[in-house]
């Protein structure tokens, strides 16, 4: 065969054009938004910043283990003498009995909205605006709540169930103020649960049942071991909203002094939050008493941050667990 | 191959005897199927005999994944669908109001289109389904795990790894571990949905050895889109188009010598 020649009238064939993977001129609206997203970005972390610098600031010189270890006297406004560990104990003890509380609860209601309830029945329906409206109830409502349901009717009633003379549980009581918080937390945990339950493989649930598996082996050792770590985002995202609310707790279980720790559930206890708030308003001397609430909020955060840590490292492990193995 | 060992492990309890050689083991009369008000299978009558492969071939939405979905109720997951007609397995019917399915799933199992290994180690994958029956003793769950993986051919690629994650596997081990996890509880029947469509052809030829081998010991009913497929593993052949039955026969006959002009249109390619 011939070869084939390149024709000589032919013009060169163009040089390639140099190539670029970027536009060439300047995109101003490209930049404009990308800028201002950055600046938002930038102005909440500001704002963040000076919120927590300022507390650290100021809250850092009147902190000492005198101040975190001391059950003060009736009059706690003075910066020498006060401290703040019934109030450190208070606030641990109403959020890890919360914890407990909202937790088992949340979980199951999740699995019946994921897993059992009909999804387009009425009920269901009702059943999810419920969960949705009660994350926008305000939370001195839930208090009134608490106080109204929890301790004027279970607590009455069960005063009189069990005899007792004196209200031991027709009070403010730890546990009433730790349930209200729970009713409050409930939709968060719900919906962080029902988001994990949904994100596991329909395949998973389909290779346990034609295994032979019941409805609920499955559940037990197929789905709710992998959703774990999400009941775990819903569980530390609870504990960060509960730790820090003062209004469900002020009609349920708070009190403004106590002389020694909360040892049973049915006693009162002292919380840092209503703390904070009864220092801002109740103090004779607001010069004075500056230095320890700026403490006081110091070690709410702190606390805060605490036990999220907690929660966070434990859920960190049963990633890693599930990971590895399962 | 791995050597391939006859199944020691009683089967359950409470299971019905096998039918007689020769007779089928898989009935399935005049069998209807409605999603809502649309009909996807219509009447459809097959008899299956024992430890043979059959392969349900057709273009996609022809409801061979569904019949195959049929065979042990995981349609019944699904709402809203209805069912006429009757299959039976083993002479009972298994749409009779007195049939446990927990019982029937244990005796037909299925391996999905998707691999889908618990995210749990490869000794607890096939172990799930012994346990969930019951089986507790270390000694016994051993034998019946390292039994099944060597009849699926895995054996020798993780018995040194056997407490590390199933994900951690390759695709086509992952679709070996899943026949494993289906065969350690010792079903009847095997149901296969496009076990292979998701695999490389060199995952393909491995799974395709291992259903050659297990219908020594296994009646298989296999879902395919893949044409040689049917024809190189399946000893009986159904094609199905729209809900229908067209044909049924011997693989050979199927792809050789169609009765029905459909069929041959289907086999050659010239649609579908």
């Amino acid at each position: 065969m011939n070869t084939v020649t390149t024709p000589q009238h032919l013009p060169d064939p163009p040089k390639p054009a140099t190539r670029h993977f970027r536009a060439e001129k300047f995109d101003f609206w490209s930049f404009f938004f990308s800028g201002l997203t950055g600046l938002a970005t930038l102005f909440i972390l500001g704002i963040l910043a000076t919120i927590l610098l300022n507390i650290l600031v100021n809250g850092w010189s009147a902190i000492s283990w005198h101040f975190v270890s001391t059950i003060p006297k009736k009059d706690f406004f003075d910066a020498k003498t006060t401290g703040v560990l019934p109030m450190i104990v208070g606030t641990s003890f109403r959020v890890i009995v919360m914890t407990i509380f909202v937790i088992p609860v949340g979980v199951i209601t999740a699995i019946y909205l994921t897993e059992y309830a009909p999804n387009t029945s009425i009920i269901t329906r009702i059943i999810r605006a419920a969960v949705n409206n009660l994350a926008g109830v305000p939370s001195i409502v839930f208090g009134l709540f608490g106080l109204g349901f929890f301790i004027n009717f279970v607590g009455k009633n069960l005063d009189l169930v069990l005899n007792n003379t004196n209200a031991v549980w027709g009070q403010p009581a730890l546990l009433w103020a730790s349930l209200t918080l729970a009713v409050m937390t409930l939709p968060v945990v719900i919906v962080a649960t029902e988001e994990s339950l949904k994100a596991i493989p329909p395949g998973l649930r389909e290779a346990s049942l034609a295994l032979g598996a019941t409805k609920l082996e499955t559940i037990l050792r197929v789905v709710l071991p992998q959703a774990l770590p999400g009941i775990m985002t819903g569980g530390i995202l609870a504990v960060s909203r509960a730790a820090g609310e003062v209004a469900p707790i002020l009609f349920t279980g708070v009190a403004y002094y106590m002389a020694s720790l909360p040892t049973h559930l049915s006693d009162q206890f002292m919380d840092l939050g209503y703390h904070v708030f009864v220092l801002s308003t109740q103090s004779p001397n607001i010069d004075q008493t500056r230095p320890i609430l700026y403490a006081t909020v110091l070690v709410l955060l702190f606390l805060t941050f605490a036990l999220n840590l907690v929660a966070i490292l434990i859920r960190a492990r049963v990633r890693k667990k599930l990971r590895a193995l399962g | 191959m791995a050597e391939i060992l006859i199944p020691k492990i009683a089967p359950p309890a409470g299971g019905a005897a096998r039918p007689k050689a020769g007779a089928p083991l898989i009935e399935i009369e005049n069998l209807s199927l409605y999603y809502g008000a649309a009909k996807a299978l219509k009447s459809i009558s097959l008899k299956l005999e024992e430890k043979i492969v059959t392969a349900f071939i057709g273009p996609s939405g022809c409801g061979k994944s569904t019949l195959l979905r049929c065979l042990n109720r995981m349609n019944d997951l699904i709402d809203n669908v209805r069912i006429d007609g009757a299959i039976r397995i083993g002479g009972h019917d298994i749409y009779d109001a007195n049939v446990d399915v927990i019982e029937l799933r244990k005796r037909v199992g299925m391996v999905f289109q998707k691999s889908n290994p618990f995210p749990k180690s490869i000794y607890e994958n096939v172990a799930y389904g012994l346990r969930l029956h019951g089986v507790k003793k270390k000694a016994e769950l051993d034998e019946a795990v390292e039994k099944s993986l060597q009849q699926s051919a895995l054996w020798d690629e993780v018995k040194d790894r056997l407490n590390a994650s199933a994900l951690g596997l390759s695709g086509g081990q992952q679709q070996r571990l899943c026949i494993a996890r289906a065969i350690a509880i010792r079903p009847e029947i095997i149901l296969m949905d496009e076990p292979a469509s998701a695999l490389d052809p060199i995952a393909t030829t491995r799974v395709e050895e291992l259903i050659l081998e297990l219908k020594k010991d296994f009646t298989i009913v296999i879902v395919t889109h893949n044409m040689q497929q049917a024809a190189r593993i399946s000893d009986q052949t159904a094609f199905f188009y729209i809900g229908e039955l067209v044909e049924f026969d011997n693989t050979a006959k199927i792809f050789t010598n169609p009765a029905k002009k459909q069929t041959e249109d289907y086999v050659t390619g010239r649609f579908g």
